[in-house]
């Protein structure tokens, strides 16, 4: 059979007989793999549960940004109610960043979990197909130990040893995946860390000053409603308004919070 | 026949299906050619199913070399490309 199943077969039996080739004693080479394949087994869990790990940090970075959505939300009315509109549009500007963040670690949150699903799952059958490789090789050691014709043994060993071949291959797998993963979501943490989000002026990867410009005018769009929004809703639209209840209330806006100036 | 889907187990089909199995193989196989992810995923899990569907799955305590071993159900087109047909693990 050509193509895609003649490879495979191709590619399994290739370790099959490497795997033989350098046995000397059978049975021995059976209970190693099968030890061999137990502790793979513990990688495969413990590469789970760094995945887990990498989610939960995620999760925990979602909430930090979720509770900063909420200050800076805060502050954007409390400087609208001052009248200080540049101030409420810093703040909504930021807010606007942040909520993007959020969304883009959502959709790595929900991807991970997803991929931690189908790695348990691989995991269990990995553990059933282990089992069946130890009820195999206890099989082909009675045979060998009773020592039948030649050829009966190196057929069934050939069958065993395609099985060893598979475990090892789908194990293989597994391992790659929960690293590939764990890599991404450090990727992620890391970028986060080094404040990369934060920036609002850096160019982004594969980004240049047209697109940079475009994102500022769609974000300052956004902000733009999001402030008049906000005006309504506290009731200080009419012009004029804000003029004087700036006035008024500059001073308490201040006392309200004072890192609010410096940090802006 | 004995045909094993890697990652899960082997089956025992009848002789007679090796026709319509090599039809589905070679579908899911000109899907990797013609580089059509969906195509591919769609036609390798009608092979495997088809396999699950007519086979026996051979016992534990059976040893039998396979007739023909299919990739996992998992398989991506990069993978399938590169480690399963092409220049994968050993070139041609």
């Amino acid at each position: 059979m050509a193509g895609l199943t003649g490879r495979m077969s191709t590619v399994v039996k290739a370790k099959v007989s490497k795997l033989l080739d350098r046995a000397e004693d059978p049975a021995e080479t059976l209970d190693y793999s099968y030890q061999k394949q137990v502790e793979q087994l513990q990688n495969v869990k413990k590469g789970i549960a760094d995945v887990v790990t990498a989610k939960k940090r995620l999760q925990l970075q979602e909430t930090s940004l979720q509770q900063q959505v909420v200050k800076l939300d805060t502050q954007a009315r409390q400087a609208v109610s001052s009248g200080k509109e540049d101030l409420a549009r810093v703040a909504l500007e930021r807010k606007n960043i942040a909520q993007t963040e959020l969304q883009g670690l959502d959709t790595q949150v929900t991807e991970l979990e997803d991929q931690q699903q189908k790695l348990t799952d691989s995991e269990q059958k990995l553990r059933a197909k282990i089992e069946s490789f130890r009820t195999k090789k206890e099989v082909i050691k009675a045979q060998y130990s009773a020592a039948e014709a030649q050829v009966k043994i190196s057929e069934a060993a050939t069958g065993v040893g395609e099985q060893m071949a598979d475990v090892g291959l789908a194990m293989q797998r597994a391992v790659d995946k929960t690293e590939n993963m764990k890599a991404r979501a450090d990727a992620v943490q890391e970028l986060e860390a080094a404040g990369t989000f934060d920036d609002i002026t850096a160019l982004g990867p594969g980004e240049d000053d047209i697109d940079r410009q475009l994102k500022s005018l769609s974000s300052k769009s956004a902000v733009d409603d999001d402030l008049a929004k906000l005006k309504g809703e506290l009731g200080s639209g009419a012009p004029g308004a804000a003029g004087e209840l700036g006035a008024g209330d500059e001073g308490a806006a201040a006392t309200a919070d004072p890192s609010k100036e410096q940090s802006a | 026949m004995i045909v094993r889907i890697s990652g899960e187990d082997q089956f025992r089909l009848e002789d007679n299906l090796h026709d319509q199995l090599d039809r589905l193989a070679g579908t899911a196989h000109a899907a990797v050619d013609a580089d059509d992810e969906s195509a591919f995923s769609r036609s390798l899990a009608e092979l495997l199913g088809f396999v699950r569907a007519n086979g026996t799955r051979v016992d534990d305590e059976e040893i039998e070399t396979s007739d023909v071993i299919l990739p996992p159900s998992d398989t991506t087109l990069a993978e399938a490309r590169t480690e399963f047909t092409g220049e994968g693990l050993i070139p041609d």
